[in-house]
């Protein structure tokens, strides 16, 4: 997919997003749009996976960290083939398998990890890339996490232990929308200067527009970078992005749209009603 | 016990390429022999259990054994979290060993203590929990672990515990293994408790009292047929365990206990109190203060027995 391509995807899955938050009346719809981009630049671009054999050993690992950004994750791994986009019609039913978190691999095909409890994904994530370089493999693993995330001490545990042993493979992208659940993120827990704290920790640490599908794509085509250590992507982001009335405002983490604020939502992003 | 671990450990790192040994910084010097026989497969994943017990998980998900150790309480209650979602939840085969169980380290004080580690493991679904009695069952144990589809915590003792094994005896998991026969009275035995329920039946013996001795070297899944069969054998059977009598065998026989009919004996269960210990003292000193002697626990088991007589 070029660049055009992947965007109009990106704002496929926002609508659809959008959509089934105000159906299931599900809340993290400013989670899942700040992280729409990176999923979409690294399943339809990066990551080499094969939908019809979703336990490679081979595989690259993804893992949302985040485990709250599940409803947008789970519109990407329908649309990227691991399952019928018509299972999706099931969120958040009883005795479904789509909870507001992802659920274990054994569960769903195409999750590698059932997060949901912050701070858990990114230390798992270091355990499958020393696993590969234990077992002579060549696959990358990368970690979505959000800032708020970045409150645990376990993923600062993990990130000394990937500079301690030098894995190359892990990539650590950090969704960077500057809010957590109740309020600013800086303020919450003083968490700048982001980058650098990455790079104190031994890290190869970049910066770049989570919104810019060009910028994510050349970073994420860049693993290992030649430097030896992990790679952390601080990502700025927008939280709500895409909808001109859900950005930057916290509200959203928890508000579930109208129906027509889906209208409104779909008509920004270009997609059909 | 450690040095067994060290020693089994070191023999099957060095035929199985998926075993990976991770250590949160204690061991110096313990696992040289294993870097040797397994290069590469050791990681000193340092003073940060919570990340070792995910990347643990992680591994695991990658068809690798991980086996972690470190002291039992840094190890279970430390990241029980961990241990609840990237382990067990994921049902990732990763073998949890906790040293120095119990009151083994009764001199370090309640930091390192660890009279809670069954009582909370045993509530995770898919977690197994052992408790091998000596140096003999700990390597059968360990053994039959890292077979396991599903993971696994095992506690040991530390230096020095005392051999009761002579020869190597049938072991599988969730099967208690009888120690001796016996007529009067049933003992069972978690851990490192076993040569402390050995001499208690000799004391006993020593009385005209015989006593059947299990060691429960399995918590989890709880061996309920052996329980079924002594309940209904014996008049009474006593249970110890160096770990607190809230939630561990003891804990476990009397939930089972109370779901069943018609079974005759009493239980009597040893254990540490529901207090921390605050002064200074050894192991011994410990399982003292605690009545974890073969002195009391054979002094106990008598009276109970005189007194069901009476009656």
């Amino acid at each position: 997919m070029n660049i055009d391509e992947l965007k109009r995807l990106a704002a496929e899955i926002r609508a659809r997003i959008i959509e089934n938050s105000h159906k299931t009346q599900t809340p993290h719809l400013g989670s899942c749009l700040s992280c729409t981009d990176i999923l979409v630049a690294a399943y339809f671009h990066t990551l080499r996976i094969d939908p019809q054999q979703p336990r490679d050993p081979d595989r690259d690992r993804f893992i949302l960290s985040k485990g709250h950004g599940a409803a947008a994750l789970f519109q990407v791994l329908a649309l990227k083939g691991f399952y019928p986009e018509a299972m999706l019609a099931a969120y958040g039913e009883d005795g479904g398998i789509f909870a507001e978190h992802p659920p274990t691999p054994s569960h769903l095909p195409g999750i590698e990890a059932a997060t949901g409890s912050l701070g858990h994904g990114m230390p798992m994530g270091l355990g499958m890339a020393m696993s590969a370089r234990i077992q002579g493999q060549a696959y990358n693993v990368i970690a979505l996490l959000s800032d708020g995330e970045c409150n645990e001490g376990s993923i600062w545990e993990a990130a000394m232990l990937a500079a301690s042993q030098k894995v190359e493979r892990l990539v650590a992208i950090i969704d960077f929308n500057k809010w957590q659940a109740t309020g600013r993120s800086e303020e919450i827990l003083a968490l700048n200067p982001l980058v650098d704290k990455w790079r104190a920790f031994g890290w190869s640490a970049y910066e770049v527009d989570g919104h810019d599908m060009a910028g994510l794509i050349k970073l994420l085509s860049n693993v290992p970078d030649g430097s030896g250590k992990p790679v952390a992507i601080v990502a700025h982001t927008v939280k709500g992005k895409g909808v001109s009335f859900m950005e930057d405002d916290n509200n959203w983490h928890y508000r579930i749209p109208t129906a027509d604020e889906v209208l409104a939502s779909k008509k920004e992003l270009g997609v059909a009603a | 016990m450690r040095n067994a671990f060290a020693d089994e450990i070191t023999k099957l790192g060095a035929v199985d390429p998926k075993i990976v040994l991770l250590s949160g910084d204690i061991g110096n010097k313990l696992f040289d022999k294993f870097k040797d026989g397994a290069a590469g497969r050791f990681f000193n994943c340092g003073v940060a259990e919570a990340n070792m017990m995910s990347v643990a998980a992680g591994m695991a998900l990658c068809g690798l054994r991980p086996v972690i150790y470190t002291i039992a309480p840094f190890t279970t209650t430390r990241c029980f979290e961990q241990i609840r979602v990237d382990a067990c939840y994921h049902e990732a085969p990763v073998v949890i060993v906790g040293t120095g169980s119990g009151m083994s380290y009764a001199e370090l004080g309640p930091t390192h203590h660890s009279c809670e580690d069954m009582a909370i493991l045993r509530t995770l679904p898919n977690m197994t929990v052992l408790a091998p009695g000596d140096t003999v069952e700990l390597r059968l144990a360990l053994r039959a672990a890292l077979r396991l589809k599903g993971p696994a915590y095992m506690r040991i003792g530390k230096k020095g515990d005392p051999l009761v094994h002579t020869r190597e005896p049938e072991f599988t998991i969730g099967k208690s293994i009888t120690m001796q026969p016996g007529k009067d009275v049933c003992l069972i035995s978690a851990g490192v408790m076993l040569p402390v329920m050995m001499q208690a039946a000799k004391l006993l013996a020593g009385q005209g009292i015989t006593a059947r001795v299990e060691s429960f070297h399995t918590v989890k899944p709880l061996d309920e047929q052996t329980l079924s069969e002594v309940f209904r054998e014996f008049p009474l059977v006593a249970v110890a365990e160096e770990h607190g009598r809230i939630g561990g065998l003891g804990g476990a026989i009397a939930e089972w206990l109370a779901r069943q009919e018609r079974l005759r004996a009493g239980l009597i269960a040893f254990g540490t109190d529901d207090a921390f210990m605050h002064e200074v003292g050894s192991t011994e000193y410990a399982r003292k203060k605690f009545g974890l002697t073969a002195d009391n626990i054979a002094h106990q088991v008598q009276a109970k027995l005189r007194s069901a007589r009476a009656h």
